[in-house]
């Protein structure tokens, strides 16, 4: 048996039924258009690897001049940002904790008097580390950084102080992950990103998936009501995400050995909140969607920003402001904090609860609007 | 029990943006009544039902269903309505079993296991229950959605064209099957496409371009069209068909086999179109006309006549 020619209309007859269909699904082509615009921005103008401008806190407990000198240094390397004066070793250790401050500098108590004498006296700068990415550049520089600072304080019969060592010596206390391994940050924050993706995607394409195939109709002729459909269908993949979860803390306990240090329960709590929160995107998403391929895409165009901006893939400090205001809105970012808070910083509810009920509002209001999206009628 | 009116509506309209697709139509039908819904594709059979059984909002219209405010209490009629679809929507990654126990659960049935169980002897699908519904032919998707819709003995059948590719044996078994429930006292609207099964209903409702054109029994509907059929038998019909059609007074030539139906209203002009035909060659006689000669009839009425 012969095959048939190649038919250059049978061959136009197809492009142009495609290009038909492409026209008539508006959200396709939206997205084809919007996902690269989106990544453009987003990898152009809102990620930066060199994070600039970082909160830190400062602790002064020595008021001489040269302490000032430093602190000045410090604050004019465009790396550190002062937000904050705190008092306490305590209150520096909180501030770290909750993740108001990326940094803390401590002059300690008599700094001037033992830079005067040449003991080489400390600066401590106190880091909470869980991103190295985040925090590297920054430390990197403040060695020359010291060197440089006194120059001009330490002149004329001062001059010898400068010595071989330099004047101060520079102690850097990298908290909560101590050796930069990097999948500390990472693996914690891989839950987030993995729950995000399955929950969203799995409701979205559980709802469409229904109308789709016209069983929707049949569904809707049943005496039921939204709030059984839609919680009865979201039940399982809570199951499945609890599932995804116990894995990951494994293979991070197992395999990577992240450290554990604050409550698990506590973490699963979180987990089911940030659950929810997915879900209810996921609702609305098939609410708003036609079709399994229109619910995918929506379900990417709000990944791709979930995971550039929430501080998974980079630091969340080095982006622009606009760029962190975005991210705000995003569960996934207050999830992070949550996790690698819980997990790596110990941290307990009283450090977490302003994400968990961030995370709660974005999730009642994305269920409102995919409640009331949600029709009970075909029209 | 049969002076009850299992549904009672007028005026139901529905819009989709410009169209009409439902225009005020006022339907009765009494409790243990089969009432066949007729009309051409696209007349708004579908439109109609779904908005009796609450899945469209009615633009426009009032009345009860099941004794129920078809707007306030669309809830309460699903309770007791069994609607089944015109495309099969039901799941296809679900075996059958799997299927009619959703179902059974959803209508909070008494005694599930039982009602799931005579419902699919009575199908004959007890052998292959386990089967996923998917993969049935297009006949047995028919016959598992119709079992599926009486699984919750319902009151009211709402059947859209339920009998699609189905065969002819399981079509008379089916309709046996109804007209034995219809002795219960359940109410069907079944809308149909096929003439034989329009006859075996009690009553038919026939709309076109959104209206309700006929409501009555059979020979009521027949009676209203005033119609004179003759039917010809013989050779070459195909070409007398062609020839008298456009002649004023024939309204329709339709072959029936072998057979030519020629009808019109005005029975004076048929005859004398028909005049120069009635050769030897051919057995005219004139016929009752058939459901079908007057749906056909029906079907072709201009626009303006419809609406006025
Ligand atoms: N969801 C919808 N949106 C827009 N128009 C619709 C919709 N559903 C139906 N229509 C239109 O309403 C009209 C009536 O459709 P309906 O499905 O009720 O016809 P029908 O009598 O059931 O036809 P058939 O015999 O082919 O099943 C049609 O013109 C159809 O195109
Ligand atoms: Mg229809």
């Amino acid at each position: 048996m012969k095959a048939p020619r190649f038919s250059f209309a049978r061959f136009k007859a197809i492009i142009v039924k495609e290009f038909i269909q492409m026209r008539r699904d508006r959200l396709t082509f939206g997205m084809m258009v919007g996902i690269p615009l989106l990544q453009l921005v987003l990898f152009g103008f809102a990620i930066n690897s060199d994070p600039k401008h970082l909160p830190t806190a400062v602790l002064v407990a020595d008021h001489g001049p040269h302490g000032r000198t430093i602190l000045q240094a410090i604050r004019n390397s465009s790396y550190f940002d002062f937000v904050s004066q705190v008092t306490t070793e305590t209150q520096a250790h909180e501030a770290l904790a909750r993740g108001d401050v990326q940094f803390v500098v401590n002059v300690p108590e008599n700094f001037s008097r033992e830079l005067l004498r040449g003991d080489r006296p400390p600066i401590l700068v106190e880091a909470d580390a869980t991103d190295p990415a985040a925090t590297g550049n920054a430390l990197g520089s403040l060695g020359t950084l010291l060197d440089g600072a006194l120059q001009n304080d330490l002149k004329g019969p001062l001059a010898f102080l400068s010595g071989t060592n330099g004047p101060v010596e520079l102690r850097v206390h990298a908290h909560y992950n101590p050796e930069n391994i990097t999948q500390y940050n990472i693996v914690p924050g891989l839950m987030g990103v993995v729950l995000t993706m399955t929950m969203i995607l799995i409701t979205g394409l559980a709802i469409t998936r229904e109308r789709e195939r016209g069983t929707m109709e049949n569904l809707l002729s049943m005496p039921t009501r939204p709030a059984e459909v839609l919680v009865g269908k979201i039940i399982p993949y809570i199951l499945v995400g609890y599932i995804q979860v116990t894995l990951i803390l494994l293979a991070a306990h197992f395999l990577f050995h992240v450290p554990m240090v604050g409550s698990v329960p506590l973490l699963l709590i979180a987990v089911f909140v940030f659950i929810t929160a997915n879900l209810a995107v996921g609702i609305t998403f098939s609410s708003l969607a036609a079709n399994q391929l229109q619910a995918m895409q929506m379900t990417f165009f709000f990944f791709l920003p979930s995971i550039l901006l929430s501080g998974f893939m980079f630091p969340f400090r080095g982006m622009p402001h606009w760029a962190q205001a975005v991210g705000e809105c995003l569960p996934l970012t207050h999830f992070l904090r949550i996790v690698r808070g819980i997990l790596l910083k110990g941290n307990g509810l009283q450090e977490i609860y302003i994400q968990l009920a961030e995370i709660a509002v974005f999730a009642a209001i994305a269920l409102a609007i995919g409640v009331k999206r949600y029709h009970q009628t075909l029209d | 029990m049969n002076t009850e009116l299992a549904i009672d509506v007028c005026g139901m309209t529905k819009r989709f943006g410009q169209l009409t697709a439902v225009d005020h139509i006022d339907l009765q039908v009494r409790a243990g009544e089969i009432c066949g819904f007729l009309g051409p594709n696209g007349s708004g059979k579908t439109t109609f039902i779904r908005m009796l059984c609450g899945l469209l909002r009615p633009d426009d219209g009032s009345g009860t269903c099941l004794g129920k405010d078809v707007i306030r209490d669309s809830e309460a009629i699903k309770r007791e309505v069994g609607y089944m679809t015109q495309r099969f929507s039901f799941w296809e990654d679900l075996s059958i079993v799997e299927n009619l126990d959703f179902i059974a659960r959803m209508y909070d049935v008494k005694n599930r296991r039982d009602a799931v169980h005579q419902s699919l002897e009575r199908l004959g699908l007890t052998e292959r229950r386990k089967q996923l519904a998917g993969q049935l032919s297009g006949g047995w998707k028919q016959r598992l959605a119709l079992a599926a819709c009486l699984i919750h003995n319902p009151k009211l059948l709402l059947l859209d064209e339920p009998t699609a590719g189905v065969d002819p044996k399981a079509r008379r078994e089916f309709w046996e099957e109804i007209h034995h429930l219809a002795g219960e006292g359940l109410t069907f609207l079944i809308a149909t496409h096929y003439m034989d099964e329009a006859e075996r209903c009690h009553r038919l409702a026939f709309i076109l371009r959104s209206k309700l054109l006929v409501h009555g029994t059979v020979d009521e509907v027949i009676e209203q069209a005033r119609l004179t059929t003759w039917e010809v038998a013989g050779p070459n019909l195909l070409q007398v068909a062609e020839q008298i059609r456009g002649r004023a007074g024939v309204e329709q030539a339709t072959a029936f086999g072998n057979l030519l139906h020629v009808s019109g209203t005005n029975a004076a002009e048929l005859e004398q179109a028909i005049a120069p035909f009635r050769t030897e060659q051919h057995k005219w006689s004139q016929v009752e006309p058939g459901l079908e000669d007057v749906f056909i009839h029906m079907m072709e009425r201009p626009k303006q006549e419809v609406s006025a």
